[in-house]
């Protein structure tokens, strides 16, 4: 039963098994000589500014619990849109149809509100 | 949508609907007319009221997920009135505070749907988004006098208790679902019945649902955020939620257990026997050290709900579970009248947000404001259980669905409990009356009219309380088949 | 096939781990973090259970602890955020205005 997983046990083990070889095999062979300048953060060939932590502005986490919200909202359309030509076969589309309406209705308010209190604007 | 699933949820849908559009009403209300809106909400809920009481009778709707029986419809009236007392005793208070924001009012409508979905679920889904849909709102309501800094930490506290305690409703239904396979009740009362549920999970789920369900009543252990929110949240929405929210649990409670467990009340009666009579003790014990008011009533809030738990310990018995139900149902618009009035008195002497609030403060009432300090008294008396006072004729029928149920030990430690309790209800009337001071009120319309409603109710019911007790006896549950 | 009560061993490991980090940790953040393993330990148990009785139930429920979990998350950070702007920490030990 367990055996049916053993084809992905060994590719995980051998893809491990490549990646440990291939950092092992760099650092006991590769030449080490390092200077100030590379020795600084990677940022795509820019000089880093400011320390790697910086606080985010307060701003984008709006932007991300609005987006959370309407994203995960998305999680009832699918199952309804998989259902939906059941139900029209069973000559109930139109209830099935409001329903989904109503849904998408009440989160019109939520967005109208949003808008109107200025949660989508930057400034 | 057939009929029946429209008329089953009626209220609920007219109260979202209104809900909704108060929140749009609002956005595009200048500030100045912010008042606007608190009206509006006590319209929606009055409308939805009448709407209640012009269709009532039984419905089961969207494949017996809801249903609204006697006891949705007591309960969804009661609900509503506590809205309405809520919208009239926030209305001068956020203004005093100048906290008066219009998502006030649309907040308390879907919390109050919330509690009305509580009373009507008859599936663990609906219960479990109903509880969520009560909770959320009142989250952010207990943060609401931001960015004062107690009313901020209320807020955090009650979100992460509460948040807390779903995650056990959550898990008690996974296991609860794991046991019976289904998630609607009638569906779990068949599969105890056919004895495929397997017991220890079914146990288990059950006593998760009540840890979780526990927290929102505020039951001992589980009680510890009620002080620390019922202090820190502006008062206007300490007093609603302190009727609401603990009547809503109870709705789902008495629901969920008296219809889905009863097969396992031998299992769960000495648990919640246990959790009654500590309730009482230690609820009422530890208000006598409060010398703030609003902490003193948030550890009397606690001891009531050990009262009304203490009649529904005997839920498995056929006999006594009407009883309780019944007098339950009634001791809840008790404690709603009761305390809306007592938490209007505390409204109107609070001047600044969190100022005045200690029972000291209280001193003098008496003498300057004899009506004011009138009725107060008359709350303290109520919450004692003593004449003349609806308090006192809840706590008859509590006590006497108790005893129907044969639980003596659970009904003496009431009334020792009860008589504890007279003394740090009756030490505030004392302070009104024997001490001098320099008190202050707010004089405001509706508020007024709040304490005056609440004194009325709580005299005239306790005079003529058949009405009233007829339909809590009459407010049964649809039977789950 | 992996038997369901693996998935639920582990959703109970899950569970208590999310619940002792409720009881322990004194970060907001981490708390809720706990907290929302918590849920997930019980979406566990009901996309497992679901399985066992073959049946959409437990998946259906799984779909709203996850929409109802998003709410709570857009509240509680919403609340964390307002009172770090008061206060400069989340640490719960510090939440000590309201006292009897």
């Amino acid at each position: 039963m367990l055996l049916e997983y053993a084809a992905i046990a060994t590719m995980i083990f051998v893809t491990a098994l490549v990646a440990v070889i291939a950092i092992v095999l760099g650092v006991l062979f590769g030449p080490k000589r390092p200077t100030d300048k590379k020795s600084m953060p990677y940022e795509s060939g820019m000089n880093p500014i400011g320390p790697g932590t910086r606080r985010v502005p307060v701003r984008f986490y709006l932007i991300a619990v609005l987006f959370i919200l309407f994203d995960i909202e998305v999680v009832f359309f699918v199952p309804w849109a998989l259902v939906f030509k059941q139900f029209v076969s069973q000559s109930q589309g139109f209830f099935v149809f409001a329903e989904m309406t109503t849904f998408i209705v009440i989160l019109l308010v939520g967005y109208i509100y949003a808008w109107k209190k200025g949660a989508l604007e930057w400034e | 949508m057939t009929q029946t699933d429209f008329f089953t949820l009626l209220p609920a849908i007219l109260l979202t609907l209104w809900a909704c559009a108060l929140l749009l009403v609002d956005v595009f209300t200048p500030g100045a007319h912010k008042g606007r809106t608190a009206f509006l909400a006590a319209l929606g809920l009055a409308f939805t009221l009448g709407v209640t009481f012009l269709q009532p009778g039984e419905y089961t709707g969207f494949n017996g997920m809801v249903v609204r029986d006697g006891f949705a419809n007591f309960l969804i009236s009661l609900f509503l009135l506590t809205g309405l007392l809520g919208v009239a005793v926030a209305y001068g208070y956020l203004r005093r505070m100048g906290i008066e924001r219009g998502e006030y009012y649309s907040l308390m409508l879907f919390s109050i749907v919330g509690m009305m979905l509580m009373a009507q679920a008859t599936d663990l889904l609906v219960i479990f988004i109903a509880l969520e849909l009560l909770s959320i709102p009142l989250y952010v309501l207990a943060a609401f006098a931001y960015p004062n800094t107690a009313s901020e930490e209320a807020g955090l506290k009650y979100f992460l208790l509460g948040a807390f305690s779903t995650g056990f409703v959550v898990y008690g239904i996974a296991l609860t679902f794991g046991a019976t396979g289904a998630t609607s009740i009638a569906a779990i009362v068949a599969a105890t019945a056919a004895g495929v549920a397997n017991k220890a999970l079914l146990l288990s789920g059950a006593a998760l649902i009540l840890v979780g369900l526990g927290f929102k009543t505020a039951l001992v252990p589980f009680h510890m955020w009620t002080p620390d929110v019922y202090q820190g949240a502006p008062t206007s929405v300490t007093a609603f939620m302190a009727a609401g929210a603990k009547a809503a649990g109870f709705a789902a409670l008495i629901r969920v257990f008296s219809s889905a467990f009863p097969a396992l009340a031998a299992d769960l009666t000495p648990i919640l026997w246990a959790l009654a009579a500590l309730t009482m003790i230690l609820g009422n014990l530890v208000a006598i050290a409060q010398s703030d008011i609003k902490r003193m009533l948030a550890y009397s809030s606690i001891a009531q709900a050990g009262y009304i738990l203490m009649a529904f310990v005997a839920f498995g018995s056929d006999l006594a579970r009407p009883v309780a139900i019944s007098a339950a149902l009634f001791y809840l618009v008790a404690y709603t009248v009761s305390s809306f009035g007592a938490w209007g008195v505390v409204i109107s002497l609070e001047k600044e947000q969190g100022k005045d609030l200690q029972i000291a403060d209280y001193a003098g009432l008496g003498k300057k404001f004899p009506w004011l300090a009138a009725a107060m008294t008359l709350f303290m008396l109520s919450f004692t259980g003593l004449p003349p006072t609806i308090g006192l004729i809840g706590k008859l029928y509590l006590f006497r669905a108790a005893l129907q149920g044969g639980l003596y030990w659970l009904a003496i430690i009431g009334v020792v409990t009860s008589l504890i309790s007279a003394f740090y209800y009756l030490r505030v009337v004392l302070t009104m009356y024997m001490k001098d001071g320099q008190p202050d009120v707010a004089r405001e319309t509706w508020l007024t009219a709040t304490i005056v409603f609440s004194a009325l109710a709580t005299v005239i019911i306790s005079l003529f309380p058949a009405p009233l007790f007829d339909w809590a006896s009459r407010a049964l549950l649809m039977v789950m088949k | 096939m992996i038997p369901v009560s693996y998935y639920l061993a582990l959703s109970a490991i899950l569970f208590t781990t999310g619940m002792f980090g409720v009881l322990i940790r004194r970060n907001a953040l981490v708390v809720f973090m706990s907290i929302e393993l918590m849920l997930n330990a019980a979406n566990l148990s009901l996309v497992a259970f679901s399985r066992l009785y073959q049946t959409f139930h437990g998946q259906i429920f799984v779909f709203f602890i996850m929409a109802v979990a998003a709410a709570e998350v857009a509240v509680g950070l919403a609340l964390i955020v307002t009172i770090f702007r008061s206060k400069q920490s989340i640490d719960l030990d510090q939440m000590n205005s309201l006292k009897g």
